[in-house]
């Protein structure tokens, strides 16, 4: 068996409490307890980490960058979902 | 409707920002991959994994990526050599952490080159049967301790000259692997100066070591920028799709600047009579360099390029039993995903 045979897991890392986990990169292994192991040594060598996830790759479900437009547009159109759409006079404060 | 302005980031932060593939619109959407791919360089955004791209702009990355990574795994061997010799405890705590570093610097890269659809083990097959190169400087021996000094000063300084500017790749996943490698390079330098710099203040015979070093690994230190400008066969397509920044020749020249003063502070010497500040330029003036020797080594005629190889391969067949016992383990567990 070689490492391509072992399956490709994304590393996501908790910096520290209070933050949520932040994907790090990839590694392969043979399963979820040597990744956990391998990613430790790889993208935690210097305290970054609290705490640590590993995921298979394959069982991610990613959106496709060719409907990319399509697929994100129903939020193009809509600047009033943000604050700075509104025009409040000047001198009006906590708002 | 009246669509106003899109908000501005400062209150807003997840507001749509125009990017070019975006701002095509339903109306312009059906431009062509390459125009999108085009106009995503043009405007300095990242090329990520499933985007469309040239094959050669592929092609160029895998080259470039997979050869970084092997230079990465390579490069452990020739300081590895003195970790059973290091003069101290300390010195060999950090030349392991350092040896240790080298090895996730490759396997970050090689995850990189993965996103582009080569495997693993096609990249390791290709660098055990030379169809792959490494950077030519691990083909030098490392003689003595002061080496171990000269690698991490010169060495690693001349990685950090060349990756820095590889953060602002327009491949997205080397240039994220590019931010975490820099980031830990910077121990890798500091700590082959601190070691350069204990052994240069030390006994007359130290400090003769290490200027023995200094003068071995200069010129090969300034090869690791590549080739002249002119003779740089993928350098002005490189930059052009912006995975390189700056030429061989001007990152040399940086590198050129930066060493002088940092010699200096060592009370080591640089290796060449015609090193001189040149008041017009703002640069130092420095000597041609032995580029028939650079060509030998690549070619595979260096001191150590058998030996790395050789040694490559074994630690490859070495290690074979243990990740076939992780394998049956995971099997037996029935833990494996795939």
């Amino acid at each position: 068996m070689t490492t391509s045979d072992w399956p490709l897991w994304e590393v996501f890392v908790r910096s520290r409490r209070g933050l949520s986990h932040t994907h790090a990169g990839s590694l392969h292994a043979p399963d979820a307890e040597m990744a956990l192991r391998n990613a430790r040594d790889l993208y935690t060598r210097r305290s970054e980490g609290v705490s640590l996830w590993v995921v298979p790759s394959a069982a991610i479900t990613a959106s496709s960058p060719d409907e990319k437009d399509p697929f994100f547009e129903p939020a193009g159109d809509k600047p009033y979902r943000h604050p700075t759409f509104y025009e409040i006079p000047e001198g009006v404060r906590h708002l | 409707m009246t669509v106003p302005t899109a908000p501005t980031a400062p209150t807003a932060p997840t507001a749509p920002t125009a990017s070019p593939a975006a701002t095509a619109g339903p109306a312009g959407a059906r431009e062509t991959p390459e125009a999108v791919f085009d106009a995503a360089v043009a405007a300095d955004e990242r090329i990520e994994p499933r985007d469309w791209m040239p094959e050669a702009y592929r092609a160029s990355l895998v080259r470039q990526i997979a050869q970084h990574a092997h230079s990465e795994i390579i490069g452990m061997q020739p300081e590895a050599n003195w970790i059973t010799r290091a003069p101290s405890l300390r010195r060999k705590a950090i030349l392991m952490a350092k040896v240790q570093d080298e090895a996730g610097h490759g396997l970050y890269l090689y995850s990189a080159a993965e996103t582009l659809g080569v495997s693993r083990d096609e990249l390791l097959d290709k660098l055990h049967t030379g169809r792959q190169k490494y950077s030519s400087i691990f083909n030098y021996p490392t003689l003595t301790w002061a080496d171990v000094g000269a690698i991490g000063w010169l060495v690693d300084g001349a990685a950090i000259t060349n990756q820095v500017p590889l953060c602002r790749c327009s491949y997205g996943p080397y240039a994220r692997a590019m931010v975490r490698i820099c980031k830990e390079e910077s121990f890798h330098q500091r700590q082959g100066y601190e070691a350069l710099l204990a052994l240069s203040r030390g006994t007359p015979e130290q400090h003769a070591m290490a200027q023995d070093a200094v003068d071995r690994w200069w010129w090969p230190s300034l090869m690791m920028f590549g080739p002249p400008d002119d003779e740089s066969s993928h350098s002005a397509q490189s930059m052009a799709w912006k995975i390189k920044r700056h030429s061989n020749d001007e990152l040399r020249r940086r590198f050129v600047d930066i060493c002088v003063p940092q010699a200096e502070a060592l009370g080591l010497t640089l290796p060449d009579p015609e090193l001189r500040w040149n008041e017009e330029r703002g640069h130092y003036d420095f000597g041609a360099i032995d580029w028939a020797e650079f060509r030998e080594v690549l070619k595979g005629d260096g001191p150590c390029n058998e030996q790395r190889i050789t040694q490559r391969r074994r630690a490859h067949e070495d290690g074979a039993w243990v990740r076939e016992a992780a394998a049956a383990h995971a099997a037996k567990h029935g833990e494996a995903t795939r």
